[in-house]
C-alpha cells in the first residue's frame, strides 16, 4: 500500500514537471483552461472581422502585407518596391515608371519599416509610408486604395534603413542612411573611408493635402551609420533621434572593427531650426540625379520625374541644433515614447537599455556639460542626459513600443524574448519568450502619442520547429501576446511573408470606412479609356497597335481583331466598366513576355505584346468574375509582317 | 364641417411626398450580395438604392434574358403618373376648400377618395403588368435558360408584395415612403368624410346648403 502511494505521487510529480515545462516555453503542451481563453481571444468567428488593422513590411519581398489583429489572417499583399505578377503592377505599362530610378528600372526592394501618417501625434489613417532600404527610395502607400501612390528616391544615401519615420503632424517622412559614402560618389580608395565618406539624412516634406513628398533637404553628417530613428512628440516634437552605430568608422570586417567602442551616439537633431536655416536661404546646393514617382488615381497612371539637384546642409553650420548622446554598445532601436520625455538606445551588444531623458538634454545643452565633441558636433556628458537604465536581464535588445499605460516592451534578439518594463522607475513587469530571435515588435499606435495597448506582435526571424517544414526555406514566424493585464500572455503564432522587419497597426476603424470599393468610370481620365463598350476601337499607328478594349460580365469587346501582323507592338488598353464592389476582371494573352493585369472596376490598364508568330491567338480574363467566366475570352489573328489584312473588330458577329 | 375641410385640404397635400420619395421599394439579396441590390420605384423614374445598382441589376439580369430596367423615355407611366397625381392635389385641395366655405357636401370627399383609389387600383395593375412583362418576357438567346421541376420554363417576375426567392436571390418587395404617406392621406380624405357628415348631420348648416342646393 505504501509503495502504491509512493508511485501516485511520483506520476504526479513527474506530471508537474511535465506541465512547467510546457508552461516554461508556451510551447504546444500548454494547459487546457489557458489555451481555450487564448483560442477565445484570437478567434474571429466567420463573418466577423477584426479589431487592428496591422501592416507587416515584406523585407526581401519588397511587399507591404495587411493583416488583422487579433486573428493572424493576412488580407492582401500590397505591391511597392517590387513587381508584382498577380496585379500587373510593375509590368503593366502604368506602372511601369513606378520602379524607375536614376539606376534605370529597378524592380525589387527590400522594404523595412512601415508608418501610419499623424495629426497632432495620433494615426490620422491617411497615409502609410515605407522605406526601400537597398536602391533608397522612400513609397507613400493610399489607405483608401491600398495601393502605392508615390515613390522617391534618395540621392547620396545608401542602406536606406533608418526610415520612413514621420514627425507628429506628417511634416516630414525622415530616412537616414545605414551606410556611409563618398558624397557626392566619386571613384576613391575605400580605405579612405575615415573622414571622407558622408551620412545623409533626408527631410522629405509631406504635402498636408495630397501627401505629394518633396525631398526638402539633407544633412551631410559624419561618416557613421545611422541604424533607425524616430520622431520626438509632445515637447520634444521638432527633433529626430538616430541611433548609431560605426562611429570607429570601420570600412572592412565591420562586425569586429564596428564593434570595438564602448558607447556610439544617439544623434539628436533640431530640424525644426534646420528648416528655418533652410527657408532663410541656408544650406548649399548639390547636383544630384534621383527620380520621383507618381501615380494618379484618376489617370490610374504613374509617371517618372528625374531630379537634378538637392539641397545640402553641413552640420557646423547650424550651431545649436545637432548633439550627439553618448550610448552604449552599437543601439539598434532608438524609440521615443508617448510622451515624448524618454528616448530609448537598445544597445544591442549589451544586456541593458540605456533611457535618455529630453529635459535633461535640454538642460545639459544650456550648461554645455559637453564631452568633446566628433567632427565639431558636440556630445552630451552621459550622466547628464542619461535617465535611467533597464537591467532587462536579456541579451541583445533592439525595439521598444510602448502600451500608452506607462509601460515599455523591449524585444531581446539574443535570448529571444519580449520584456515588459515600467517607464521612470526601469523595474521589469514582465518577460516572455519569442519564437524565436525577435527583431522588432508592434503595437497598434505604439509609434504615436497614443498607443492602443492591446496586443504586441513579435516578429521573429527564425522559425525553426512552428510549423509543419517547408523545406530549408521557411517563412518568418510572428507571435501575437495580450497585453491588456499586468502579465503578457501568448495568445497565437501565424507565419508570416517575406521578412516583416517591422510594423504598424491602427484600429479597424480609423479605415475601414474610407476604403475605396471600386473606381468611378465617370472620373477615369487615363488617356486610353472609354467610358462605354461602344466605343471599343482598335487604331494602328504605324507599327504600333493601340486597342481600346471594354470588359464587363461576361465578355469583352471587342473579342475577334484581325489585321495585327508580326513585329507589331500591340498595346491592349482595357477599361472594366464595372461599378460594383470586388468584381475585378484580368487579362492575358498567350506567348506574351510580361504577366497578366487585373483592372479594377472602373479602372483602365495597359498591357504590351508583341506577337512573334503568325496564327490565331487567345487571350482571355484571369480573375474568375462570373458564371460565364470561362467563356470571357477572345481571338487576335497574326499575319505575316508583309500581309495586307485590313485591321477589323468585333463582338458577337 | 371646418375640421373635416381642413382634413381635406391636409390630406391631398400628402400625396405631394410622391414627387420626393419613392413609391415602392424592390431588394435582391444574394450570397454574394450581402449589401443587397436595390431599385426605388417613383412615379417618375425607377431609381437604385446604391448609385450604380440599376447599372448591376441589369448586368446580372441579361444572364437570363432580362429586358433592362426602363429609363424614364421608355414608360409613358413616367410622365402620366406625376400629372394624374398633381390633378387629383388640386382636385381634392379644391373640394377641401369649398368644403370650407360651405359650398359643398362631405360626400365630395368620399367622392375623392374613391377616384383616388380606383386610379390607384389601375396604377397597381399597371404595375403589375410591367412586373409579369418584365419577369417573363424574356431574351429567347438568353444564356442562361431555367425550367422549373414540372419542365415549363422558368421566369422571374419580382413580386408586387411580399418576398420571393428566385435563384440565389431573396427579393422582396413592399411600398415605400411615399405608398405610405400617399395612404395616410387618402385615410386623412376618409376620416374628413365622417367627420363632415357627423358635424352636417349635427348642426343647421345641413338645411343651409340643402337650401341653396334647391335654389
Amino acid at each position: 500500500m505504501k509503495n502504491y502511494k509512493f508511485y501516485v505521487l511520483s506520476i504526479m510529480g513527474l506530471g508537474l514537471l511535465f506541465h512547467s515545462c510546457g508552461d516554461g516555453t508556451g510551447n504546444g503542451s500548454s494547459n487546457g483552461a489557458l489555451s481555450s481563453s487564448a483560442a477565445e481571444k484570437v478567434y474571429v468567428a466567420p463573418g466577423e472581422q477584426d479589431e487592428f488593422y496591422a501592416f507587416l513590411s515584406g523585407g526581401y519581398s519588397g511587399n507591404l502585407t495587411v493583416y488583422g489583429l487579433p486573428s493572424g489572417r493576412m488580407f492582401k499583399e500590397i505591391p511597392v518596391f517590387s513587381q508584382f505578377p498577380t496585379s500587373g503592377y510593375g509590368y503593366s505599362e502604368e506602372t511601369k515608371p513606378m520602379l524607375n530610378t536614376s539606376h534605370g528600372f529597378v524592380p525589387w526592394d527590400d522594404l523595412h519599416h512601415p508608418d501610419i501618417s499623424q495629426t497632432n501625434g495620433e494615426l490620422d489613417g491617411r497615409w502609410i509610408f515605407v522605406n526601400g532600404n537597398n536602391t533608397p527610395r522612400i513609397a507613400r502607400v493610399s489607405l483608401s486604395t491600398f495601393e502605392t501612390e508615390e515613390i522617391i528616391e534618395i540621392p547620396n544615401s545608401a542602406g536606406n534603413h533608418s526610415s520612413a519615420f514621420i514627425t507628429e503632424n506628417t511634416e516630414y517622412v525622415i530616412a537616414g542612411t545605414r551606410f556611409s559614402v563618398p558624397v557626392p560618389q566619386r571613384d576613391m580608395p575605400i580605405n579612405e573611408y575615415k573622414g571622407n565618406f558622408k551620412g545623409a539624412l533626408s527631410f522629405i516634406s509631406v504635402d498636408p493635402e495630397s501627401g505629394r513628398m518633396d525631398l526638402k533637404f539633407q544633412v551631410l553628417m559624419p561618416g557613421f551609420n545611422y541604424d533607425l530613428s524616430h520622431p520626438g512628440r509632445g515637447n520634444s516634437h521638432g527633433w529626430h533621434f538616430f541611433s548609431t552605430y560605426n562611429t570607429e568608422e570601420a570600412n572592412s570586417l565591420m562586425e569586429v572593427n564596428s564593434s570595438q567602442n564602448d558607447k556610439d551616439f544617439i544623434a539628436a537633431i533640431n530640424w525644426q531650426k534646420i528648416e528655418e536655416f533652410v527657408n532663410n536661404g541656408g544650406g548649399s546646393t548639390m547636383t544630384a540625379e534621383f527620380a520621383h514617382n507618381v501615380y494618379d488615381e484618376e489617370s490610374h497612371t504613374g509617371t517618372s520625374t528625374m531630379i537634378n539637384e538637392v539641397l545640402t546642409v553641413n552640420p557646423t553650420d547650424v550651431p545649436g541644433a545637432i548633439y550627439f548622446l553618448p550610448t552604449p554598445k552599437s543601439p539598434h532601436g532608438c524609440d521615443v515614447d508617448p510622451s515624448g520625455e524618454y528616448i530609448i538606445g537598445a544597445g544591442k551588444l549589451s544586456a541593458d537599455l540605456t533611457v535618455h531623458s529630453f529635459t535633461k538634454m535640454l538642460a545639459a545643452i544650456e550648461a554645455e556639460k559637453f564631452d568633446g565633441e566628433a567632427y565639431g558636433i558636440p556630445i552630451i556628458k552621459f550622466e547628464d542626459v542619461m535617465a535611467g537604465v533597464v537591467k532587462s536581464g536579456g541579451l541583445g535588445p533592439l525595439h521598444t513600443e510602448f502600451d500608452g499605460k506607462g509601460n515599455a516592451y523591449t524585444t531581446f534578439f539574443i535570448s529571444s524574448e519580449v520584456v515588459k518594463w515600467e517607464l521612470g522607475s526601469w523595474e521589469v513587469i514582465d518577460r516572455k519568450p519569442t519564437f524565436y530571435s525577435v527583431g522588432h515588435l508592434m503595437i497598434p499606435g505604439g509609434n504615436s502619442r497614443k498607443p492602443f495597448g492591446q496586443y504586441v506582435v513579435a516578429m521573429n526571424k527564425i522559425t525553426k520547429d512552428r510549423y509543419l517544414p517547408t523545406g530549408p526555406e521557411m517563412e518568418h514566424s510572428a507571435q501575437i501576446y495580450d497585453i491588456s493585464g499586468e502579465k503578457m500572455q501568448l495568445i497565437y503564432d501565424f507565419p508570416t511573408h517575406g521578412e516583416p522587419h517591422y510594423a504598424a497597426g491602427c484600429p479597424a476603424d480609423l479605415l475601414r470606412a474610407n476604403s475605396k470599393k471600386f473606381y468611378r468610370i465617370d472620373e477615369n481620365k487615363h488617356p486610353y479609356a472609354i467610358t462605354s463598350p461602344d466605343q471599343a476601337k482598335v487604331e494602328r499607328n504605324g507599327k504600333e497597335v493601340h486597342i481600346y478594349m471594354s470588359t464587363i460580365r461576361s465578355h469583352f469587346t471587342p473579342d475577334n481583331i484581325e489585321g495585327i501582323k508580326v513585329g507589331d507592338k500591340v498595346y491592349f488598353h482595357i477599361t472594366n466598366h464595372e461599378q460594383d464592389f470586388d468584381v475585378p476582371h484580368g487579362f492575358s494573352m498567350l506567348g506574351q513576355n510580361t504577366s497578366e493585369i487585373l483592372v479594377m472596376p472602373g479602372q483602365t490598364k495597359t498591357s504590351l505584346w508583341e506577337p512573334k508568330k503568325v496564327g490565331v491567338w487567345p487571350f482571355y480574363c484571369t480573375d474568375f468574375c462570373s458564371a460565364l467566366h470561362q467563356e470571357m475570352q477572345g481571338y487576335v489573328r497574326v499575319s505575316p509582317a508583309n500581309s495586307n489584312i485590313a485591321l477589323s473588330w468585333s463582338l458577337g458577329e | 364641417m371646418k375640421k373635416a375641410s381642413v382634413l381635406m385640404v391636409i390630406g391631398p397635400l400628402f400625396l405631394l411626398g410622391l414627387y420626393v420619395f419613392p413609391l415602392w421599394n424592390i431588394m435582391l439579396g444574394a450570397p454574394q450580395y450581402p449589401d443587397p441590390l436595390g431599385m426605388n420605384i417613383h412615379i417618375n423614374e425607377i431609381r437604385g438604392v446604391e448609385e450604380f445598382d440599376i447599372q448591376n441589376i441589369d448586368n446580372l439580369n441579361h444572364y437570363i434574358g432580362m429586358k433592362t430596367i426602363p429609363k424614364v423615355e421608355d414608360m409613358w407611366e413616367f410622365q402620366v403618373f406625376p400629372t394624374v397625381i398633381g390633378l387629383m392635389v388640386a382636385l381634392g385641395v379644391i373640394i377641401g376648400l369649398m368644403g370650407f366655405f360651405k359650398k359643398i357636401s362631405p360626400n365630395w370627399f368620399i367622392g375623392w377618395f374613391l377616384l383616388m383609389s380606383v386610379l390607384g387600383i389601375l396604377g397597381m395593375y399597371d404595375f403589375n403588368a410591367w412586373l409579369i412583362d418584365y419577369g417573363t418576357n424574356l431574351d429567347p438567346n438568353a444564356i442562361m435558360k431555367l425550367t422549373n421541376p414540372d419542365g415549363t420554363p422558368m421566369t422571374y417576375k419580382p413580386p408586387l408584395f411580399g418576398h420571393v426567392k428566385m435563384l440565389n436571390f431573396d427579393v422582396t418587395s413592399l411600398p415605400a415612403a411615399g405608398a405610405w404617406m400617399m395612404f395616410t392621406g387618402m385615410m386623412l380624405t376618409v376620416v374628413a368624410f365622417f367627420t363632415g357628415r357627423k358635424a352636417v348631420k349635427n348642426t343647421p348648416e345641413r338645411e343651409v346648403i340643402q337650401a341653396r342646393k334647391a335654389a
